[in-house]
């Protein structure tokens, strides 16, 4: 599927599903039920997406106090001496989020696992996103897994120099002195980077640069996924709308 | 190749809590803060258009990617709690706000699209939070701390401390804001534990780059140096950067005292449930303008505020060209 298709619909299922209330179950289940078939159709293995999904998960923790916040009917929770208010709405809004937060996570693993980041950089390029902005994470990109692998040398070097004593997880001295050698690493990190950069630049003005890259070749988006994307759109309007009538 | 990667990468980023996934922003916010940092990632293209040579096209970006491994680096600090680099700061000191602005985008960009770090409708608010306020608070504290210390060789790592830990803090704060005003979490509660986490975060990230500048300082001083020129340039930018940090600080206290951001709360839902018909009633903070309720009315009051600072400082600045219609906006 064309990446400027897969954009649009990733973007326009965000915002019906964020725009949908809390505690609208059927919605939600409807919204899965995409979820799932998209990845079905892009063969991707449902044991990457679990785990790929889970990255958010921490983030979970700030909307945790909406449970005992909420509004009324409250259920009173006895602590020792304290006093807990847990709120059914608050519980149900709580879920609702959660829900929401795993389908938008999902949609944008299936996105980014299913798109090649050039097309997905093409598409932004059509889609009017800033040149300049998009030719930086082009950049970032193509460099970006050399770093790593130069982030994890650092620190197996790092690792390796600095022993710890058995059952501590932790080697070397005092949290200055950590603070200090990880301070290293990064300022020696950046430093790599700009004298990378100037390599970099040279070997591409020496290919013809002349302040754009190259664009590819830029297909039109095929008459069938045109005639796929307002049907697509009204789909998810339509969940929408069921959302909004089943929740509270 | 890219599957390998992958896995060992992300969970890396797991331990600091500042990329807001998707379905924790209502769509109005998200919405307003797509527009906000899309209206200041235009002028910053402009500016280093008008500024840089195309050189730092490349320095750019893999500067960006430095950034971005460079987060994978941290330090044990005490029980399993590590110290951690975001980055904002640094950027600065090398390049200056505007192409800081620009890198820190694509960092946080490319970690919503591609690593689902932060959602893809919040990420408006993410470049926000850590592409805008971070870069612009660290300039602001930067380079006024740099003038307080006459440029003496240590007041470069005091000021360096101080733009990390304070951009941390301030972006942090910002983020619990707008958690509050889209309903997720109840702002006396997300304001001081946000502040609080980060407060402690930003420690360690000021001490990373205080160890990243002395290195830079004992190889390549020259580096600083520029960074040094750049900052001593708009005085429009610093005195926005401090006005939002003040505002912040009056603010932060104010709305996290009142405990009636639960009732707010409270109220958003029951509004909700008792006039599910009527259209506008899907975004929930449309009872934003007319409420009653003085904590509410405080937070968005600090938040027109703060976007009123930002419009003014961004007008000195630039002073002559008009602004064009945020073509991000539109993705």
């Amino acid at each position: 599927m064309d990446a400027r298709v897969k954009l649009v619909f990733t973007l326009v299922f965000l915002v019906c599903l964020n725009l949908t209330p809390s505690a609208a179950w059927p919605a939600y289940i409807l919204f899965l039920a995409l979820v799932i078939s998209a990845a079905l159709a892009a063969h991707l293995s449902p044991g990457l997406l679990l785990k790929r999904s889970l990255i958010a998960l921490p983030f979970m923790l700030a909307a945790l106090p909406l449970v005992f916040t909420g509004p009324a009917p409250t259920i009173i929770l006895h602590l020792g001496k304290q006093e807990l208010l847990f709120s059914i709405t608050g519980l149900e809004r709580f879920i609702s989020i959660a829900i929401k937060m795993w389908l938008s996570v999902l949609t944008a693993v299936i996105l980014g696992a299913a798109t090649r980041f050039s097309a997905l950089s093409n598409a932004l390029l059509q889609l009017k996103a800033p040149r300049l902005l998009v030719t930086v994470i082009t950049l970032m990109w193509r460099y970006l897994f050399v770093i790593i692998e130069e982030v994890t040398r650092m620190q197996r070097a790092r690792s390796s120099r600095s022993a710890s004593v058995p059952g501590r997880h932790r080697g070397g001295g005092s949290v200055w002195w950590r603070a200090r050698v990880t301070g290293g690493m990064a300022g020696s990190l950046f430093l790599r980077a700009l004298e990378r950069s100037d390599r970099v630049y040279a070997s591409m003005l020496s290919r013809g640069y002349s302040g754009d890259l190259p664009a590819g070749y830029v297909y039109p988006i095929p008459k069938s996924q045109k005639r796929l994307l307002l049907p697509g759109i009204l789909v998810l309007f339509l969940i929408f709308v069921i959302g909004f009538l089943s929740g509270g | 190749m890219k599957g390998e990667y992958f896995m060992p990468v992300s969970p890396l980023f797991a331990p600091q809590p500042m990329h807001i996934p998707d379905g924790f922003l209502s769509v109005l916010v998200s919405i307003v803060f797509w527009v906000i940092s899309a209206v200041v990632i235009v002028i910053a293209l402009r500016k280093t258009r008008q500024t840089l040579a195309e050189r730092q096209v490349p320095l750019m970006g893999i500067l960006a990617a430095a950034i971005f491994a460079g987060q994978m680096l941290n330090f044990s600090v005490t029980g399993g709690t590590s110290g951690h680099l975001l980055g904002a700061a640094i950027a600065v000191i090398l390049l200056g706000p505007w192409a800081a602005v620009l890198v820190m985008v694509s960092v946080v960009s490319v970690q919503a699209l591609l690593f689902q770090d932060g959602g893809i409708l919040a990420l408006g608010a993410n470049i926000f939070n850590m592409a805008i306020v971070g870069v612009f608070i660290s300039y602001a504290v930067y380079s006024l701390s740099n003038r307080l210390f006459k440029n003496k060789t240590w007041g470069i790592f005091v000021s360096g401390f101080a733009a990390a830990w304070s951009s941390i803090l301030i972006a942090s704060l910002v983020c619990a804001l707008e958690l509050a005003l889209s309903g997720t979490s109840p702002a006396n509660i997300a304001l001081p534990a946000m502040g609080g986490i980060h407060a402690i975060i930003g420690i360690g990230e000021g001490l990373i780059t205080v160890g990243a500048l002395a290195f830079i300082f004992a190889t390549r001083k020259d580096l600083l140096k520029i960074g040094e020129a750049k900052a001593s340039g708009s005085k429009g930018l610093v005195a926005g950067g401090l006005g939002l940090a003040a505002l912040l600080a009056v603010l932060s206290p104010l709305a996290s005292s009142h405990p009636d951001g639960l009732e707010w709360v409270a109220e958003q839902t029951g509004f909700l449930e008792t006039a599910k018909d009527a259209l506008y009633n899907i975004i929930p903070d449309y009872t934003m303008p007319g409420i009653s309720n003085a904590a509410v009315a405080t937070i968005a009051a600090g938040l027109v505020g703060v976007i009123i600072v930002f419009v003014i400082a961004y007008g000195v600045a630039r002073a002559e060209k008009r602004l064009p219609v945020p073509e991000e906006a539109k993705k």
